[in-house]
């Protein structure tokens, strides 16, 4: 077992894109924990969906041996987060198992609304935070100013802030030694009962369920009989290990150290992140307080295209959930799509990313529906109800009035562009609430209908501030205001996945831009398609997709007949991406992508 | 009556040879430093006797030399094949037999040979008249040897034909119409005109799935061009008699109305496909397409490079439809049902004619002027009860 002292865990924490994986990168390799051959870059990045996006989505810990400059050999215990603002549960759940965070800031950027964010998550979690200064190689890098822009904004100590250079490596054994000297060792009782936090949990196709944790007190060792204490499930540890990053068979973990162990466990629901482990035999007598669940923001339907995949899809999800305890999930029935799921998300990125995961890493063919906030319904009888899915909008003369969910929306952005970010927020009904500046940074603060937001608003955003804007939120409250369903009809039926909620001053514009969209997204076909947007039995907007004229092969000679056959069926099976919608066959991205559009 | 003497019986034989390959073509064609012709007159000669004792006494009525380029074929090999053919079958008084040919200078020397050996009509490669565009298609002839291909061919042949692609890179509407007058304006009692398609694992497929090449039309524009090619090729007196072929009336290719027919042919040459009626059943053939494997088999063991399949009845009645189609005559229903054993998806017919796409006058289902462009759309709802999406 290693003494507490020499053990040290941290949180590496940023703005997206600020360098936080990269930095994991020198540290992996400067330690020699990893074989130079086998780097590459943003190597804790792993799952396919990270590596296209460049973004981290999930965080990955690492177990580093280092010796450091007073001849000292540690243990440390890495964790690399996401930074954009829709992964922040993952951030938020890493802290609880670690005492400090390395706080990365771009040396040419300076402080964003995440990294605002991430340092009060920190000081939450009652961590050291250590600012670390990254990209100094950049000639825009300006390490004074952000030192500077750190103490003026955050109100930090930034005066001993470690300049670095995650990618030329300058600077990385200054922040090894400021790991092991500036964060302070984990604390705990070997000889008490054990406890120990469950803080993730993933599907491994050969191990089965795999999870992480962080021994508080005690030790556990390979053999041990343990019980979670929230759902009661006891199992026998099979295999015990640390993350280097691959798995290293390790026969005890003691106070303070962090590793995995796979159990034979059968029911991946007995596996919850929060939950605490103790011994079955001598158990602690008080669990951990346990994480706080996160709070779904937007929501949408995954339907199997293929009806028979459902169970599979309920299968996948529940495996998915294991990795992440912050989506939730409830069956749901459509008339036009069958039997599927109505899921939460963190954000719109959040819920492209778990549809993405389920459909690689478990193989199925989801429909997405219109992703929509939770309305509160006041009824004329007094009851509130809550609205998932605005297919289940109640007749209206049942209908007292509507609210929606409210944002407080902080926005942070070089002066430059900030006249393009006021048109926006107010386009989206948003109401201004403060606006101050720190040098030539704006920060404005913006009270938003969250149904706005979802759907576009961070894509328009980056677009219109060329990437400068940074952006982070909260759920503030719910009001009332002047809300309708629109639906939309295609070939003159109802699609209840693409009707939504929308203020009734913009219905007008929305359904035109939703009409025109679906007018490109939906393939022509071999007759005209009216689509319409229809408030109640009213029309609102309409355009005609007019009919396909040319489809035909022009050779067809004497063997061109089978090789016409495969053609013809191959056509076919390409379309298992659509959805049949009376005669029409609607694209699946269509869903989605009908939603994001300019104004 | 046999089904297959509703069209009759043909032979094609293919030569599997170019001086180079086009940037857009799929056909089974290769470039080869060496060939040693009398080893493929030889092999040609062995699957002419082996096909010859499996339809004994049948009357032939056409012959295809096709490719590839069969003009780089020498006379004597083309002499060697046709003194085989007439030795092993009668031949129908009018038979048609047919090489394709490219406009290269070499290829129009050898004309003379060829009519001599029997050919009695031509299919010319021509593609563009347009200098700029026939590089781009990878072309090694230019326009004046084209016309001067065309202008030997019309005079040594009774019939002469030429192939034309149309919705090039930045084609434009009125550049196709004028490529057309020209085109007519030689005189040929049969042209074959084909929309340029990208087909996969070409030259041209793999810079279109980069996006590289520009300039294609859009359905619009391409169906645009369609419709010109109807009006000015009937008012020529060639009108279409098939999706891209267009003859003056009894000009048509006889070959090819065997295959859209139905009627029965056998395939000689790597690659090439058959279709043949034995005892009532119907069989489809498909050879060895590399050429060296084809020809070493075939020396050894005749026969033994061709993979043969008897057709379901469904498979004969989708086929029968599949070309039927393309004709300006259509299809019968009442040999579709024979063939099939059950009678076309009424609900599928009735919506084809209902969109406009389709016209029935008795037993006779043609397409009409906008159901031909949207041919494969109206098989798929046609056989759509019966296709699997495996
Ligand atoms: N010039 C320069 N580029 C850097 C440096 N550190 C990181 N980058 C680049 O910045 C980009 C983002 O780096 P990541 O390490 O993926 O950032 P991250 O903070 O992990 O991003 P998320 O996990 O998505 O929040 C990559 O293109 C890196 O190559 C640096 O020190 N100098
Ligand atoms: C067997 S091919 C080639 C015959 C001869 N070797 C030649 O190139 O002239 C017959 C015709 O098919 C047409 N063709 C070949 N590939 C095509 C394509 N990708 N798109 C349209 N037409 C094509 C050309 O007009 C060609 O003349
Ligand atoms: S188009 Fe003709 S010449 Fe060109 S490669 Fe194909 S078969 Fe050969
Ligand atoms: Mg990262």
């Amino acid at each position: 077992m290693i003494s507490l002292d020499r053990i040290r865990n941290f949180s590496i924490v940023a703005h997206i894109d600020h360098g936080k994986s990269t930095l994991a990168d020198r540290l992996i390799q400067s330690t020699g924990t990893v074989a130079e051959r086998d780097m590459q870059a943003q190597l804790l990045d792993s799952m396919d969906i990270e590596r296209e996006r460049g973004i981290t989505i999930k965080a990955n810990t690492v177990r580093i041996d280092y010796v450091a400059r007073d001849g000292q050999a540690y243990v440390l215990n890495l964790i690399d987060t996401p930074g954009h603002v829709d992964f922040a549960y993952e951030v938020s759940r890493s802290m609880r198992a670690v005492e400090g965070s390395l706080l990365v800031v771009d040396a040419s950027q300076g402080v964003e609304a995440q990294t605002l964010a991430n340092v009060y998550q920190a000081l939450d979690a009652g961590h050291e935070i250590v600012p670390v200064l990254n990209k100094i190689d950049l000639p825009a890098a300006d390490p004074e100013r952000v030192k500077q822009n750190i103490e003026d904004v955050i109100g930090l100590d930034a005066s001993d802030a470690i300049p670095i250079s995650a990618k030329t490596g300058l600077g990385i054994p200054d922040v090894l030694e400021a790991i092991v000297h500036r964060l302070p060792p984990p604390k705990g009782d070997p000889n008490a009962p054990l406890k120990a936090m469950l803080v993730d949990s993933w599907y491994d196709a050969y191990l089965g369920v795999v999870v992480m944790i962080r021994i508080i007190d005690g030790v556990v060792r390979k053999g041990d009989r343990i019980k979670m204490m929230q759902t009661g499930a006891v199992y026998g540890i099979d295999k015990l290990a640390v993350l280097k990053p691959q798995m290293q068979d390790i026969p005890e973990l003691g106070p303070g150290e962090i590793g995995v162990f796979t159990a034979s466990i059968k029911q991946v629901r007995d596996t919850r992140v929060g939950d605490t482990i103790t011994h079955e035999k001598k158990p602690c007598d008080q669990p951990l307080p346990g994480f706080k669940p996160s709070v779904p923001v937007v929501f949408c339907g995954l339907f199997p295209v293929d009806a028979n995949d459902f169970e599979a899809l309920r299968d996948a999800i529940e495996k998915l959930a294991l990795n992440d305890a912050s989506f939730t999930y409830e069956m749901e029935t459509s008339a036009a799509l069958g039997f599927g799921f109505r899921m939460g998300f963190l954000g719109l990125l959040h819920l492209e990313v778990v549809r993405d995961r389920l459909e690689r890493e478990y193989d199925l063919d989801l429909i997405t529906t219109a992703p929509s906030v939770v309305f509160k319904l006041h009824m004329k009888d007094g009851e509130v109800r809550d609205l998932h899915n605005p297919a289940d909008m109640p007749d209206l003369t049942y209908v007292d009035h509507i609210e929606e969910p409210r944002i407080k929306a902080t926005i942070m952005v070089p002066d430059d562009y900030l006249g393009d970010i006021l048109k926006l927020c107010q386009d989206r009904r948003g109401i201004q609430l403060n606006l101050t500046y720190a040098g030539n940074r704006a920060m404005v603060e913006y009270d938003l209908p969250l149904a706005e937001v979802v759907f576009d608003f961070y894509d328009r955003l980056k677009s219109v501030t060329k990437g400068y804007a940074s952006f982070d939120y909260q759920i503030s409250e719910y009001r009332e205001d002047n809300l309708v369903k629109m639906s939309i009809l295609v070939n003159e039926e109802p699609v209840d996945a693409l009707s939504m909620m929308v203020h009734r001053d913009r219905a007008e514009a929305r359904g035109r831009a939703m009409v025109e969209k679906l007018k490109d997204l939906i393939p022509r076909h071999m007759f005209k398609i009216p689509i319409q947007a229809a408030i109640g039995g009213r029309v609102i907007a309409r355009e005609t997709l007019s009919a396909m004229r040319k489809d035909v092969t022009a050779k067809c000679y004497g063997g061109d007949a089978t090789r016409k056959k495969k053609l013809l069926e191959k056509q076919k099976a390409g379309k298992k991406k659509m959805r049949q919608f009376g005669k029409v066959e609607i694209p699946q991205e269509a869903f989605i992508a009908a939603l994001k559009m300019d104004g | 009556m046999e089904d297959w003497r509703h069209a009759g019986f043909g032979l094609y034989i293919h030569w599997p040879f170019c001086q180079s390959k086009c940037p857009y073509c799929d056909f089974n064609s290769h470039v080869a430093a060496r060939i040693d012709q009398s080893r493929w007159l030889q092999a040609f000669q062995h699957e002419i006797d082996r096909i010859g004792a499996l339809t004994e006494g049948r009357i032939l009525n056409t012959v295809f030399f096709g490719g590839g380029t069969p003009s780089l074929m020498e006379a004597a090999t083309v002499q060697g094949i046709l003194d085989r053919i007439r030795a092993t079958w009668t031949l129908a008084n009018d038979v048609e037999i047919t090489l394709e040919a490219n406009p290269g200078s070499v290829e129009a020397g050898r004309f003379d040979a060829y009519a001599k050996a029997g050919v009695n009509r031509v299919s010319l490669g021509i593609q563009s008249l347009d200098p700029d565009d026939l590089r781009r298609l990878g072309r090694m002839h230019t326009v004046d040897e084209a016309a001067r291909a065309i202008a030997i061919a019309q005079s040594t042949f009774d019939r002469v034909s030429i192939d034309l692609i149309f919705a090039r890179q930045n084609q434009t509407l009125s550049a196709w119409r004028d490529e057309l007058n020209c085109a007519l304006d030689f005189g040929t009692s049969h042209l074959s005109l084909y929309q340029l398609t990208i087909e996969d694992g070409t030259v041209f497929g793999k810079m279109h799935a980069k996006n590289l090449l520009k300039g294609l039309p859009e359905e619009d524009l391409a169906a645009d061009m369609f419709e010109l090619t109807q009006e000015i090729t009937r008012a020529a007196g060639l009108p279409a008699y098939e999706v891209s072929n267009h003859a003056r009336p009894g000009d048509e290719s006889r070959h090819n109305l065997i295959y859209w027919r139905m009627g029965d042919y056998a395939g000689i040459g790597p690659g090439a496909h058959g279709r043949l009626t034995l005892d009532s059943a119907r069989f489809a053939t498909e050879a060895e397409r590399q050429p060296t494997p084809w020809l070493d088999q075939t020396l050894t063991h005749p026969g033994s490079a061709e993979r043969v399949e008897r057709l379901t009845p469904e498979e004969r009645a989708a086929e029968y439809l599949m070309f039927a189609l393309r004709l300006k005559e259509g299809a019968s229903l009442s040999r579709f049902q024979a063939l099939r054993g059950s009678p076309l998806s009424a609900a599928g017919l009735a919506e084809m004619i209902d969109l406009g796409f389709l016209h029935q006058d008795g037993d006779r289902i043609r397409t009409t002027e906008t159901g031909v462009m949207m041919l494969n759309g109206i098989l798929r709802a046609l056989l759509a009860d019966r296709l699997s999406a495996g």
